[in-house]
C-alpha cells in the first residue's frame, strides 16, 4: 500500500506529543465556565491531535484501530446528554425548557450547585459543565469522523487508481 | 457567454456599492458617541451585571452560549450532526 | 468623515469584495470554494467588531475585576462562535461534493462541466 504513513522519527514524536495535547484540550473543555474556552474550542483542540496521529500513521492503519461506528456512538451519546439535560428543566424546577435546575435550592445532588465569585473552584455554575462535556464529546467525534472518512475513502492503492 | 460577464459585473458593482454604505453607516468602532460617553446597550449590560448571580459562572460568553441562549446552541449542534451524517453517507460507496 | 477610526470595517469590505470576485469570475471549483470561505471570514470579522468598547477587557470575572471595570459585550461573541462552527460544517459538505464531481466528470473546470451536461 502506498499510504503507509511517514518516517520513523515523525511517528515517534507524534506519539510522544499526543497525550499532552489531549490533556490540554480536556482542561479547556472542563474549565469552560471559569476561563476562556468551553465545549467547542476544546473539542477542536482534541480533534486536531487525533488528526495529527492520522497523518503520521496513515489512514488505513487508523481505520483498522478505530471503526467509524464507535465514533458515531460517541457522538450520539454527546447529543443525547445535551438534549436530556435540557428536557429535565421541564420536569423538575419551574417548567421551562433549558432551565438551570441544579443551581441554588433545587439541587439534584449537591454537585455543581454553588454560585461563583471572583476566584472560584470547579463545582459551580449548575448545568453548564455537563453541557460543556456533552458538546465537547460531540465535536471531537464529529470532526475526527469527517477527517478520517474523507482520507480513507480517497487513498490510492498500488497502481495509482482510486478505489 | 458574453451575457454572463455582463450580469456578473453588474451584480458585483451593486454589492460593492452596498458594502461602501456598510462602512459609512456602521456604529463607531469603540462604541463612544460624540461627547465621549459609551453608547447604551441595555441587554448586554444586564447580562454583564447579573451573570454571577443568575447562572453562577465566571465566564460571560459561556453563560450566554449555554444559559441565556441555549436554544441557539441546540440548533448549532443539529447542524454539526447533519454535516457529519451527510459526509459519511456520501463516502459510503467509495470504500467498498 | 463621520468616524475617526474605522479600519476594521474597511477590512470587512475588502474581504467580501475579494471573496465575491473569486466566486463570480474564476473557472476552477476549488478557487470558488476558497472564495466562499473568504466571504464567511469577512462576516465573522464584522460581528466581532461590533462588540468592542474602548478601553475594555474580556467579559470574564477574575480576582482583579472591580464593580466598575468596563467589559466588552458578550452576545456578538457568542453569535460569532455559532457562525464559525456552521462555516466548518458547510465547508466539509462542499469538499466532499467536489470530490464526487471530479470522479464523475474527470475535470474541475466549470465551463467544461456545463458544456458536457447540455
Amino acid at each position: 500500500m502506498s499510504d503507509a504513513g511517514m518516517s520513523k522519527i515523525v511517528k515517534t514524536m507524534s506519539g510522544v506529543c499526543f497525550p499532552f495535547i489531549v490533556i490540554f484540550g480536556l482542561y479547556v473543555i472542563i474549565h469552560g465556565h471559569l476561563t476562556p474556552g468551553g465545549g467547542f474550542q476544546g473539542g477542536a483542540v482534541v480533534a486536531s491531535a487525533c488528526a495529527m496521529i492520522m497523518i503520521a500513521y496513515g489512514s488505513v492503519w487508523t481505520m483498522k484501530k478505530i471503526k467509524e461506528k464507535h465514533l458515531s456512538i460517541f457522538e450520539s451519546i454527546g447529543a443525547l446528554t445535551f438534549i436530556t439535560t435540557a428536557f429535565f428543566g421541564i420536569l423538575l424546577a419551574d417548567g421551562v425548557f433549558f432551565d438551570n435546575f441544579i443551581l441554588g435550592e433545587n439541587g439534584i445532588g449537591r454537585l455543581f450547585a454553588n454560585t461563583a465569585s471572583g476566584s472560584s473552584d470547579i463545582w459551580t455554575a449548575g448545568v453548564i459543565p455537563i453541557m460543556n462535556i456533552a458538546v465537547g464529546l460531540k465535536v471531537i467525534a464529529g470532526l475526527f469522523a469527517i477527517v478520517l472518512v474523507m482520507a480513507y475513502a480517497t487513498h490510492k492503492i498500488k497502481g495509482g487508481e482510486m478505489q | 457567454m458574453n451575457w454572463r460577464y455582463v450580469f456578473s459585473g453588474l451584480f458585483f458593482t451593486i454589492v460593492a456599492f452596498f458594502l461602501v454604505f456598510a462602512v459609512i453607516l456602521s456604529p463607531t468602532f469603540g462604541l463612544k458617541d460624540s461627547d465621549d460617553n459609551y453608547i447604551d446597550r441595555p441587554m448586554d449590560q444586564h447580562i454583564i451585571d447579573n451573570t454571577q448571580g443568575e447562572t453562577g459562572a465566571d465566564n460571560g460568553v459561556t453563560a450566554v452560549v449555554f444559559d441565556y441562549r441555549g436554544f441557539d446552541t441546540l440548533g448549532e449542534a443539529t447542524v454539526l450532526f447533519t454535516a457529519v451524517a451527510g459526509v459519511i453517507v456520501l463516502f459510503r460507496r467509495l470504500k467498498k | 468623515m463621520m468616524q475617526t477610526f474605522y479600519i476594521p470595517y474597511l477590512a470587512v469590505a475588502g474581504l467580501i469584495i475579494i471573496g465575491l470576485y473569486a466566486v463570480l469570475f474564476k473557472r476552477n471549483l476549488i478557487k470558488m470554494i476558497i472564495g466562499i470561505t473568504l466571504i464567511e471570514s469577512g462576516v465573522n470579522l464584522y460581528l466581532i467588531t461590533l462588540s468592542f468598547r474602548e478601553g475594555s477587557v474580556a467579559p470574564i470575572y477574575t480576582a482583579e475585576t472591580t464593580a466598575n471595570t468596563v467589559m466588552s459585550l458578550p452576545v456578538p461573541q457568542a453569535l460569532t462562535l455559532t457562525s464559525i462552527v456552521i462555516g466548518v460544517a458547510v465547508l466539509a459538505l462542499m469538499l466532499s461534493l467536489v470530490i464526487h464531481i471530479f470522479r464523475h466528470y474527470g475535470t474541475l473546470d466549470v465551463r467544461k462541466i456545463r458544456e458536457e451536461d447540455e
